[in-house]
């Protein structure tokens, strides 16, 4: 169970703690070898590498880490969990900090989370992910209007992206499911 | 007939329907009756796993109980990213028992995870091999292909169970069976950048034009992927990396199920080859009017 030792009862959690209780990965297993980082195929376009990020974790800069654009790079590969000497799932630890983030309203890399809350919209909605409406609420949260309108057309005609939804029948249960998931 | 458990997943309705239309041809000439999973939804993909945790587990495991209730014995995931969803959140589901009791709280129903999940090579290997070669009805000797896995098919390591994690040999043992020859290459498992490729089209440029340069210099005239969103990184996005680099070197990206399809003489249209970015007809003209008479 957690390896942190609690002086006394606090009300509030450390972000390790909060990220144990999320996932089961325990910060301090962690003893910075660098190999995730090492291997981590987006390093290159981190200023912070991926180690880095556990390592403010461990030393409790909670601030560092979820504001960190390393979280939100993270293309979640699996490289660097599938390498770790540690079994330390690296992947799901970034995961870990981009949910708190959220919760605590620190977004680096607002772009990033208005894509994903574009995707997941549908899927409440409908029950299926739909493209054409991700890619609208998309371009019209970031103001990214131009990218890919040489291919939009193409992708029409062969059928690829539809202007209509499928919608599943018990979609009840998912908005259920979506309203139990964000409590 | 063998009856198999079906969760085709979203894209497959959408950016990948020639994966959907080619799987639809192949299993049916081999004899086996895939079963939709009834009312099945996303699995949460991305989206879910890198912003609720709780969501990503409990959206998969909808769809599973909806096929246990089914009767099904096992699923076949063919998008390696929705296969991937399924068996993570089945490994979190056996192994934590807090999060079965929260999930099984939001769900209003028990849990059972007692089923097969396959994904697209482990169907082709559960397949007899002289079926498999009964079936073809074109040899694509001399072609010459890198088999690429990915990420979700092989990692995490231990929680997929699929082949080996760094160095992964079975497709290219499903290939081999079209007659085609596959290459030893070195990018076999590296990420293509995945979801990045709307809001951060540079990473899977980069990192796509990598994967293509490295089959290509190892002597592959296509690259073979069993996942859409590799598909579209290395197919569609191909445009954008001739556009970035005027000597890129453009090779056609197939889905396994399309290559197999083609090598049991099934019809191009029907295998929805004409619905890539990249034209297929550079690598495939040689051997379209080459079927194998059977006796």
């Amino acid at each position: 169970m957690s390896a942190h030792v609690k002086v006394r009862e606090r009300e509030k959690l450390t972000l390790a703690e909060e990220i144990e209780e999320l996932t089961g990965i325990n910060s301090l297993k962690c003893y910075q070898c660098g190999k995730c980082s090492a291997g981590c195929p987006v390093r290159v376009f981190m200023k912070v590498p991926p180690n880095k990020v556990v390592r403010f974790v461990q030393l409790g800069l909670e601030d560092e880490a979820l504001r960190s654009e390393t979280i939100w790079m993270c293309a979640g590969c699996l490289t660097c969990s599938t390498r770790c000497p540690q079994n330390f799932d690296l992947a799901k630890f970034m995961d870990a900090l981009k949910e708190i983030a959220i919760k605590k309203g620190v977004i680096s890399k607002d772009d990033i989370l208005k894509f994903h809350k574009a995707f997941l919209k549908q899927v409440e909605a409908n029950g299926k992910a739909f493209e054409f409406g991700l890619i609208r609420d998309y371009k019209l949260a970031t103001f990214n209007i131009f990218q890919d309108l040489d291919i939009a057309p193409e992708m029409f005609f062969k059928g690829k992206i539809k202007l209509f939804s499928h919608r599943i029948k018990d979609r009840d249960k998912i908005k259920k499911i979506f309203d139990r998931c964000k409590e | 007939m063998d009856n198999i458990g079906y969760y085709p997943g979203c894209s497959l309705l959408g950016t990948a329907k020639e994966y959907e239309q080619s799987i639809r041809h192949v299993f049916s000439k081999l004899g086996i009756n895939l079963i939709e999973v009834d009312d099945w939804s996303c699995c949460g993909a991305t989206s879910a796993h890198a912003t609720n945790h709780l969501l990503s587990v409990a959206l998969p495991m909808r769809n599973i109980i909806l096929a246990k209730k089914q009767g099904l014995k096992s699923l076949f995931i063919p998008c390696a990213a929705c296969y991937n969803r399924f068996v993570v959140a089945r490994y979190e589901i056996e192994n934590r028992p807090e999060l079965r009791k929260k999930i099984e709280d939001v769900l209003e129903e028990k849990i059972e995870t007692d089923i097969e999940i396959l994904n697209m090579i482990e169907m082709f290997q559960r397949i007899d091999r002289e079926l498999f070669l009964s079936k073809r009805q074109r040899d694509l000797k001399g072609l010459k292909v890198a088999a690429y896995y990915g990420c979700l098919l092989v990692r995490p390591n231990g929680v997929t169970g699929f082949d080996d994690p760094e160095m992964p040999s079975a497709m290219e043992d499903v290939v081999r069976l079209t007659g085609a020859e596959t290459v030893d290459w070195n990018f076999k498992v590296e990420c293509c950048g995945a979801s990045h490729s709307i809001t951060n089209m540079t990473v899977v440029t980069t990192l796509s034009k990598r994967i293509i340069d490295d089959a290509v210099e190892n002597g592959a005239e296509a690259i073979i992927v069993a996942c859409p969103m590799c598909h579209s990184n290395l197919d569609m996005r191909q445009r954008n990396i001739a556009k970035m680099d005027s000597q890129h070197k453009s090779i056609p990206i197939f889905y396994l199920s399309e290559l197999v399809g083609f090598s049991m003489g099934i019809d191009k249209e029907d295998l929805g080859l004409s619905l890539h970015f990249i034209d297929t007809e550079s690598v495939l003209a040689r051997f379209s009017t080459a079927i194998v008479a059977k006796e």
